[in-house]
């Protein structure tokens, strides 16, 4: 078993870091940490699908000389996909960052709890019970 | 700087922070919520004391269990690595007959040395158009909730931008030109070697937003306003979408394409990949300056 | 080519840990870029290089840039208020 796991490494390492941006995110109750967590754990998702793609002893998929042998060369289909997911979590960071200075703004916290506690009061003052 | 200088410098960038690891060991208490005042309507009363009673004890269980919570994700997700097929045994079940025919037949069928830039914009060319338009909307949901932002586009803020370092400028004088022209290249060359629209798109919006550093908003101003943004990344997205639905009617019925895949290994060749390349570019380069503009000064 | 893999990985793993584990915000946001950086050379390593490269522009470069300045528009704002409230 331990064998196995020193054999894929990289899987390991990907997997690990998938936790430490998950207890991120779980820890921390600053939103600009959880958004680090979760380019973390994007990151590290990305990792593990392109070490799917990676075949041992070829080259990345660029056809060299005019050679169309499938054993020269590795897997593009992950490299393709992990592409697509790159540039769709720089979109979310974005918008994510967008909405917490939104939050800054009105809150003047980024700490989650607090945000939560003051909205909770906003909104038992406007409708009294 | 002196040390404490630079620790005041770097507590000023911090925003209510909060340490765990203070928390672990003390059991620190909730933070209080301040004062009421009318002047500041966002500062409310204490909150009732039964509530900070269980927030206290919450939190102070709370980051055992995310720990526990994380190390037996750890382990579950180790265990299914030990399942997984070894890392990089060529009969792993992803290297498929899939994989065989794009590597075998893809230079031949969309003429593209590259063949991650064959799959991404001619086999699975609607994937990328969806990428487009997500980045696009990110963009338009940023816009919409930056560009009413209050105490931004001053003018003192925009002047202070100004008076950058004479370091910075220099630098960014021999360096900004280097980082289009490579920024171009990689688009360019997106079908004969690493590189596309993406890479290439995000190297020229790095590129425009470190000359926006350096020399302020103004110079770039004058070509890439919020209307010229609007005109050329519409403009890019149809061209990209029409373009496609041309060479997917086509393919469906088996007609002749004006796109030939050409010479593989020449710039001018791979058919529709490369000017879908370039559109794509101008799309992402464009709106990673437009992030930056947009959060810099609250408009474009 | 072993040894240059398990330097990055290890540096990787360093890096994420520093992340979560750093208090001072402006501190775990310059370890990301940090953490980005080696990201990309591993894959390179991994004969990726169309994500390395755009990795190193995206990840590393334009969206720590977006982080910086989400830092930058807080701390005004915070000046502000602060400003205000003498």
């Amino acid at each position: 078993m331990l064998q196995t796991l020193w054999n894929s490494r990289v899987n390991c390492i990907a997997v690990i870091l998938f936790a430490v941006g998950f207890a991120t995110l779980l820890l921390h109750r600053n939103l600009f940490k959880k958004i680090l967590g979760l380019n973390i754990m994007d990151t590290a998702s990305c990792l593990l699908l392109t070490s799917m793609g990676y075949i041992e002893g070829r080259t990345a998929p660029i056809i060299v000389d005019g050679v169309t042998d499938v054993t020269r060369y590795g897997n593009p289909l992950p490299a393709g996909l992990v592409l697509t997911g790159i540039v769709v979590s720089v979109s979310v960071t974005a918008v994510m960052l967008a909405l917490t200075v939104k939050l800054y703004e009105r809150y003047h916290t980024l700490d989650l709890d607090e945000i939560y506690m003051i909205a909770r009061q906003e909104a038992g003052k406007e409708a009294p019970q | 700087m002196k040390k404490s200088d630079l620790r005041a410098w770097l507590r000023s960038w911090d925003a209510g922070e909060f340490d765990f690891t203070a928390a672990l060991s003390a059991g620190r208490s909730a933070p209080e919520a301040p004062a009421e005042n009318k002047d500041h309507p966002w500062k409310l009363e204490p909150i009732n004391r039964l509530e900070q009673g269980e927030i206290k004890s919450f939190r102070k269980i709370y980051p055992f269990f995310a720990v526990v919570l994380c190390c037996i994700m750890i382990g579950f997700l180790l265990l299914t690595v030990a399942k997984l097929p070894t890392y990089g045994s060529p009969d792993s079940p992803a290297h498929n007959e899939v994989m065989e025919r794009y590597v075998e037949k893809g230079m031949e069928e969309t003429g593209a040395v590259n063949v991650v830039a064959g799959v991404i914009l001619d086999y699975r060319a609607f994937d990328t158009l969806g990428e487009s338009h997500v980045l696009y909307t990110a963009a338009t949901a940023v816009f919409i909730l930056l560009l009413s932002l209050k105490g931004s586009g001053e003018p003192e803020q925009e002047k202070k931008i100004m008076q950058s370092d004479p370091l910075l400028k220099s630098t960014a004088r021999i360096i900004v030109p280097l980082v289009i022209v490579y920024g171009i290249y990689v688009i360019f060359n997106g079908h004969l070697g690493p590189g596309g629209g993406f890479s290439g798109g995000a190297v020229i919006g790095g590129g425009l937003i470190l000359y926006a550093i350096a020399f302020g908003f103004e110079p770039l101003d004058r070509f890439l306003n919020l209307k010229i943004y609007r005109m050329v990344v519409l403009c890019a997205l149809c061209f990209y979408s029409f373009a496609k639905c041309y060479s997917f009617f086509c393919g469906a019925n088996h007609l002749e394409t004006i796109f030939s895949p050409g010479t593989p290994g020449m710039i001018f060749s791979a058919g529709l990949i490369l000017p879908l390349n370039v559109a794509v570019g101008i799309v992402v380069a464009c709106t990673m300056y437009g992030f930056y503009s947009i959060f810099q000064r609250g408009r474009i | 080519m072993d040894v240059i893999e398990l330097m990055l990985l290890g540096l990787l793993l360093v890096c994420g840990i520093a992340t979560c584990l750093s208090r001072n915000l402006l501190v775990s946001l310059v370890i990301f870029m940090a953490y980005s950086v080696i990201m990309s050379i591993v894959w390179v390593l991994l004969q990726a290089p169309d994500l390395a490269i755009t990795e190193a522009a995206v990840g590393a470069g334009v969206s720590s840039v977006l982080l910086f300045l989400t830092l930058k528009k807080i701390r005004d704002i915070r000046k502000k208020v602060q400003n205000e409230e003498k």
